[in-house]
């Protein structure tokens, strides 16, 4: 049963992200084309709301469920691998039309062929595991 | 009320929303990153034994695979239930560029056909971009450490120069294909 909190958030996420059409291929096109607010409007919003729980959380020393702290990792620091890292996702992102999240919406939407896409992205991740070794971090 | 909820959710709807979602996350004792599940399941393959990479204990991660099977729900039930039609309203520029490619009536369904359809996808050309897209986008996030929710929404909420760092590489790859590839491909 403790599990069933993480389902009931993913349903809901998956709802939001379907009705919000961010899982569209047209409007990832859309956005970066720059042709219309509705995907900036989308993150800088979940932003501002974002930034200003993480303040409450951080000032209020608000406690999880379990009354544990709430625990902010810093990412590493570093400018290579975000940017090249991130360069590369940003190409499949724009091809594909869809990000990881987005990908587990669309297979429940019924959009199947979205099946090829996510098991290539498993085989990326695969693929990084074996050359992460060598890569600039 | 129902009519607005079977109607796409305005932005100012669905951001604000998505914040909560990360909020639960937090309050749950967890954080909001769509791709580490890509990493969990190359473990639970196997991929521990070629790579140390995948060697951690992903019974810890379960709970991300369950965020995973709620969101393919969500998904089922709003595009079952809760939505009227599948109609993009996109901007009439967008549109003509997509037309100018070779696609009918872009934005009347929710995917493009030329790229997600059945002969798109049994072509060698369409095969690989969907291919080449998931490849991009899971050896990408794992090297960038995050995707759009886990640098985008988490980790500029914290307000993490990295995650800034790599938003601003996930736009410069997005970009450069949407420019500079995609007209020769589609």
């Amino acid at each position: 049963m403790k599990y069933l909190k993480f389902i009931a958030i993913g349903f809901v996420f998956g709802i939001i992200m379907y009705k919000s059409q961010a899982v569209s291929w047209f409007r990832i096109y859309e956005m970066f084309r720059f042709e219309a607010f509705h995907m900036y409007g989308i993150i800088s919003s979940a932003l501002m709301l974002g930034i200003a729980f993480v303040q409450i959380i951080k000032r209020r020393n608000i406690k999880n469920i379990y009354g544990e702290e709430i625990q902010f990792t810093p990412k590493a620091k570093s400018v290579t691998r975000y940017l090249l890292g991130g360069g590369i996702f940003g190409l499949g992102w724009a091809l594909a039309g869809a990000c990881p999240g987005p990908m587990y919406v669309l297979i429940g939407a019924g959009a199947y062929s979205i099946l090829i896409v996510l098991a290539a992205a498993i085989l990326g991740t695969f693929l990084y595991g074996l050359v992460r070794s060598k890569l600039p971090h | 009320m129902i009519d607005a909820i079977l109607q796409p959710w305005p932005w100012y709807v669905s951001g604000p929303l998505i914040a909560l979602v990360m909020l639960f996350l937090l309050l749950t004792g967890k954080n909001f990153g769509m791709s580490s599940n890509l990493r969990t399941m190359c473990s639970i393959g196997g991929a521990g034994k070629v790579a140390d990479f995948f060697k951690f204990d992903w019974k810890r991660q379960v709970w991300n695979l369950m965020v995973v099977v709620g969101a393919v729900a969500g998904g089922f039930v709003a595009a079952h239930f809760l939505s009227a039609d599948t109609v993009i309203d996109l901007n009439q520029d967008t549109v003509v560029a997509l037309e100018s490619s070779g696609f009918i009536n872009p934005g009347e369904k929710y995917v493009p056909d030329e790229i997600y359809g059945w002969e798109a996808v049994t072509s060698f050309k369409g095969l690989m971009i969907l291919i080449v897209g998931g490849l991009f986008i899971g050896f990408g996030t794992r090297w960038a450490g995050g995707c759009t929710s886990g640098h985008a929404i988490s980790g500029l909420s914290n307000l993490q120069l990295p995650s800034l760092i790599a938003v601003i590489g996930f736009f410069i790859g997005g970009i450069v294909m949407t420019f500079f590839i995609l007209p020769y491909l589609l």
